[in-house]
């Protein structure tokens, strides 16, 4: 059963991510790699990590894609659609991908993995990561947010066109 | 909420999904000109990694790589939002979110 569940959400993953690399249309690209998104939250789901697949979808489908959308509506791209470019162009990067899919699977293919491990089933509970980020990670946790913050302010000033001329 | 479970897959295949995206994000990066596209297809690779690094915290019984998670999500979505806005900016300029169209740095 979590075997099935594990296959079909590798497959959702895998295939809408290709959609969403080769379709024509951008706002299809988004909306693909929305489901491709779920499907990971629903991977997270499998492997013990249930705060972070509810994290996830919080930020990810809720935040970044709906900003993706935002902007893509907001300046009216959708009907922007091909740009023509060249066979040789798309040959030569399919080649590299797959090159580099064969180089970490030759780096790999030494590597040995205990598959009957015993998952512990608490790693991923928000009272466990609550602990380990308060406790080992609260420096990083409070410069995060001074990171938000100049990002922010980033935004604000390079969409601000008047600020430049006074 | 203390009994312990066997994994349902192999751990290979894990990792096999996150390499998988991984490379179908370098793929796309490479192979799209349209800005928005590269930039969901760094969003794809920055998954598949956290994906690898969720079934490497489960492999290793250590909650310190799904900490470390939460970082990489907190700096991609800062990521995103600077990089929309330098494509708002890009796109009020040139009238396009074509790469090529930026070639004046190329000599």
């Amino acid at each position: 059963m979590a075997a099935a569940l594990f296959y079909i959400l590798s497959l959702i993953c895998i295939v809408s991510s290709l959609v969403m690399i080769f379709h024509k249309n951008t706002m299809y690209s988004v909306l693909s790699l929305l489901i491709t998104f779920f499907a990971v939250a629903g991977l997270y789901v499998t492997l013990n990590a249930q705060f972070l697949a509810i994290v996830h979808i919080i930020v990810y489908a809720g935040a970044i894609m709906v900003l993706f959308l935002y902007v893509i509506m907001f300046l009216n791209m959708s009907n922007i659609i091909n740009f023509q470019k060249s066979q040789a162009v798309k040959i030569a990067a399919t080649t590299t991908g797959l090159m580099v899919l064969l180089v970490i699977i030759a780096s790999l293919s030494s590597a040995t993995f205990n598959s009957d491990i015993v998952a512990n089933q608490d790693i991923g509970l928000a009272a466990t990561l609550g602990k380990v980020i308060f406790n080992e990670f609260l420096i990083p946790f409070e410069v995060s947010s001074i990171l938000f913050l100049s990002a922010m302010v980033g935004v604000v000033i390079f969409n601000k066109k008047d600020l430049i001329d006074e | 909420m203390n009994e312990s479970s066997i994994m349902a897959v192999p751990f290979e295949h894990y990792v096999a999904v996150s390499i998988i995206l991984f490379s179908i994000g370098i793929i796309g990066v490479l192979m799209r000109r349209n800005l928005i596209v590269m930039f969901l297809s760094i969003e794809l690779m920055l998954n598949s990694i956290n994906l690898l690094a969720v079934s490497f915290s489960l492999y290793h019984n250590d909650s310190n790589a799904q900490a470390f998670v939460f970082f990489i999500m907190v700096v991609a979505a800062a990521e995103i939002a600077v990089g929309l806005a330098m494509l708002v900016m890009i796109y009020r300029n040139i009238r396009t979110i074509d790469i090529d169209a930026l070639k004046q740095l190329k000599w």
